[in-house]
C-alpha cells in the first residue's frame, strides 16, 4: 500500500512561502532606490553634436514616424548652417533609426528616461535643448560612448552584498 | 454565576453600586459595547495591515510602506478613498434588499464579540450557550450575502452567492462537529468556562483533529483562500460584490476581514487558551494569538491555489466531515473514561496519533469526483 496525495505537497509548498517569507525583499523603491539602465538604452530623447553635423538631413528622411524636422541654409565655407532642428518626442517611437543613419556620428541617443511633461508642446526638442551639455549621451549605436557609462544593474545592491 | 470582571473590580472600588440590569451594572453593557465596536474595529485594521504586507513577504515583495510609519495607516487611506466613490445602485435592482445587505454581513461580527472574553470574565455577556450563540450568529451574515447576491440582478453576483452558501452549509457541519468536541472536554459551552478549562494545557494539544477541522472549515466558511471561490475574479469578476461600490463595498470589505478576526478569535480562544498565558496580560494575549492564527491563514493563502466548486464540496463532505464525526465519538469515549481529568497527556498523544493515521487512511479513500454523474 503506497501513501500519496496526504498533504505531503501542501507542507511542502508552505516551507517554501515560508523561505520566500525570510528571503530579503527584491523591491526597487523607486523615487529613492533607483537602477543603473543600460548603457545601449535608447533614452526618449536625442543628444546632437552640433559640430560634427553637416546638415545633411538623413536623419530626417529616415526617421519612420517623420518628427525630425531640420532647416539648413547656406554659411561659412561653403557649408550648411543648422537654422533649426526640431523633434517631437511625443511622436518619437525610440526605434534609434536616426541614430544608425548618421553618416557623421553627431546624434545620439539620450540615457535619460524620466522626461514626462505635462504639456504636448513641451514635448518637442529644439536644437538648442538637444545640443546642451547636460543631455547624458547613450552608447546605442556608439561603442565608445557605451564604454564611458556605468555597467547597468538589475538589482539594488544591498548593504552587506 | 457570578464573575468577578474589571468592570465590576472598577465600580466596588469607586464605591458606585447600580445593579439595576440583569447580571450587571447598565454602564457595563455600554462599555463593553463600545469595547466591542472600537477592539473589532481596530482588529480588522491590523489584520489588513497583516494580510497586505504579509502576502507581499511571501512573494518577496515589500507591501504598503508609504503611509504612515511601515505603511501602518494603508487602511485608513484605503477608507478615505473608498468613502469618497460614488454609490451606484443597478437599475433592475431590489432596492431595499440591495440597501440591507451590507449591514446584515456586518453587524453580526460585531454581535460575536459580546461572548468573547478578554480577560477572566471581562465579556459583555458571559452566556451559558456561548458557542451556540456564535455558530448561530455567524451564519446570519450568510443571510447578507445571499440578499447581496440575489437583489444585484447580475449573475456574476448570483453566482457567487450561490456558491458561498453551498461552502458555509457543508462546511458549518464539520466546524460545529469540532466545536462539540472542545465542549465534550470542557464541559460548558461558555466561551469564559472553556478558556478557564484551558489552565494547564490549551486544546490545540488535546485536540489536534479538531484546531485542524476547525482551521480548514472555518477558512472555508469565511471564504479565505483557498476556498475563496465565490469571489473568484478569474470567472466571478468580484462575486456577490460585483455591484457595489463606494461605503457599501467597504462594509463588504470590513465585513470579510472582521469574520476572519472572528473566525482567528473563536480559535485562538477554544484551541489556543484564549488570554491565559503568562507573563503578559490576557488581553493582550488574546490578540497576539488571533494575528498568529490570522497569520496562518495568510500563509495558506499565500501557498495554495484555489480548489474548484467540486473539490470544495468533496473536501466537506468526504473529508471533514467524516473526520469530524470519528473525532466527536473519540473525544466522547475519552471523556466517559474520565481522560480530561486523569490522563490528559495520554489523551494528547492518543488524539495525535489518530490524527495521523486519519489523514493517511483519508487520503487512501478520498477520491475527487467519485461517483459524479457526467453531463
Amino acid at each position: 500500500m503506497k501513501f500519496e496525495r496526504y498533504g505531503r505537497g501542501i507542507a511542502k509548498g508552505m516551507v517554501v512561502t515560508m523561505i520566500n517569507l525570510l528571503r530579503p525583499r527584491v523591491v526597487t523603491q523607486y523615487p529613492e532606490q533607483k537602477l543603473t539602465i543600460s548603457q545601449r538604452t535608447r533614452g526618449n530623447e536625442l543628444v546632437w553634436d552640433k559640430d560634427k553635423c553637416t546638415g545633411c538631413g538623413t536623419c530626417s528622411k529616415t526617421c519612420p514616424q517623420g518628427v525630425i524636422r531640420i532647416e539648413t541654409s547656406v554659411g561659412d565655407e561653403n557649408k550648411y548652417f543648422v537654422e533649426s532642428f526640431e523633434v517631437d518626442t511625443g511622436y518619437c517611437i525610440s526605434c534609434g533609426l536616426c541614430v544608425e543613419a548618421c553618416p557623421y556620428d553627431a546624434l545620439f541617443m539620450g540615457y535619460a528616461y524620466e522626461l514626462g511633461r505635462y504639456r504636448r508642446g513641451d514635448l518637442v526638442l529644439t536644437r538648442d535643448e538637444m545640443a546642451s551639455e547636460e543631455r547624458i549621451r547613450s552608447g546605442y549605436n556608439r561603442p565608445e560612448v557605451a564604454e564611458t557609462l556605468p555597467r547597468q544593474t538589475l538589482l539594488i545592491e544591498r548593504e552587506g552584498d | 454565576m457570578v464573575i468577578p470582571n474589571i468592570a465590576v473590580d472598577a465600580v466596588r472600588h469607586l464605591g458606585a453600586v447600580a445593579p439595576d440590569w440583569p447580571g450587571h451594572p447598565w454602564w457595563h453593557w455600554v462599555v463593553f459595547t463600545l469595547i466591542n465596536i472600537v477592539f473589532i474595529l481596530v482588529m480588522i485594521i491590523g489584520v489588513i495591515y497583516i494580510e497586505r504586507r504579509a502576502i507581499a513577504w511571501f512573494a518577496a515583495r515589500t507591501g504598503p510602506n508609504r503611509t504612515g510609519p511601515f505603511g501602518l495607516l494603508q487602511a485608513i487611506a484605503d477608507a478615505i478613498k473608498i468613502l469618497l466613490k460614488e454609490f451606484i445602485t443597478p437599475m433592475n435592482a431590489d432596492k431595499i434588499v440591495f440597501w440591507i445587505a451590507p449591514a446584515v454581513v456586518f453587524a453580526p461580527v460585531i454581535m460575536i464579540f459580546a461572548v468573547v472574553p478578554f480577560m477572566n470574565g471581562a465579556m459583555l455577556a458571559d452566556l451559558n450557550i456561548g458557542i451556540l450563540f456564535v455558530v448561530a450568529i455567524s451564519s446570519i451574515s450568510t443571510v447578507g450575502v445571499f440578499m447581496a447576491g440575489w437583489s444585484s440582478s447580475n449573475k456574476y453576483s448570483m453566482i457567487g452567492a450561490m456558491r458561498l452558501v453551498a461552502s458555509v452549509i457543508s462546511y458549518e457541519i464539520p466546524v460545529v462537529l469540532a466545536l462539540a468536541g472542545v465542549v465534550l472536554i470542557a464541559g460548558s459551552l461558555s466561551l469564559n468556562d472553556i478558556v478557564l478549562a484551558q489552565q494547564t494545557v490549551p486544546f490545540i494539544l488535546v485536540q489536534p483533529l479538531g484546531f485542524f477541522l476547525l482551521f480548514v472549515g472555518g477558512c472555508a466558511e469565511i471564504n479565505r483562500s483557498p476556498f475563496d471561490l465565490m469571489e473568484a475574479d478569474s470567472e466571478l469578476v468580484a462575486g456577490f460584490h460585483t455591484e457595489y461600490s463606494g461605503m457599501k463595498f467597504a462594509m463588504y470589505y470590513l465585513g470579510e476581514y472582521g469574520e476572519a478576526v472572528v473566525m482567528a478569535t473563536i480559535i485562538s480562544t477554544l484551541f489556543l487558551g484564549g488570554w491565559q498565558w503568562p507573563f503578559l496580560p490576557g488581553w493582550l494575549w488574546l490578540i497576539l494569538k488571533i494575528f498568529l492564527v490570522f497569520f496562518t491563514m495568510v500563509w495558506t493563502r499565500a501557498t495554495l491555489p484555489r480548489v474548484r466548486i467540486d473539490q470544495l464540496m468533496a473536501v466537506a463532505w468526504k473529508f471533514l466531515f467524516p473526520l469530524a464525526l470519528i473525532n466527536l465519538l473519540v473525544t466522547a469515549l475519552q471523556v466517559l473514561a474520565g481522560w480530561p481529568e486523569d490522563l490528559l497527556w495520554l489523551m494528547g498523544i492518543v488524539n495525535y496519533v489518530l490524527l495521523g493515521v486519519l489523514i493517511l487512511l483519508w487520503s487512501r479513500m478520498y477520491k475527487v469526483g467519485w461517483g459524479r454523474i457526467e453531463v
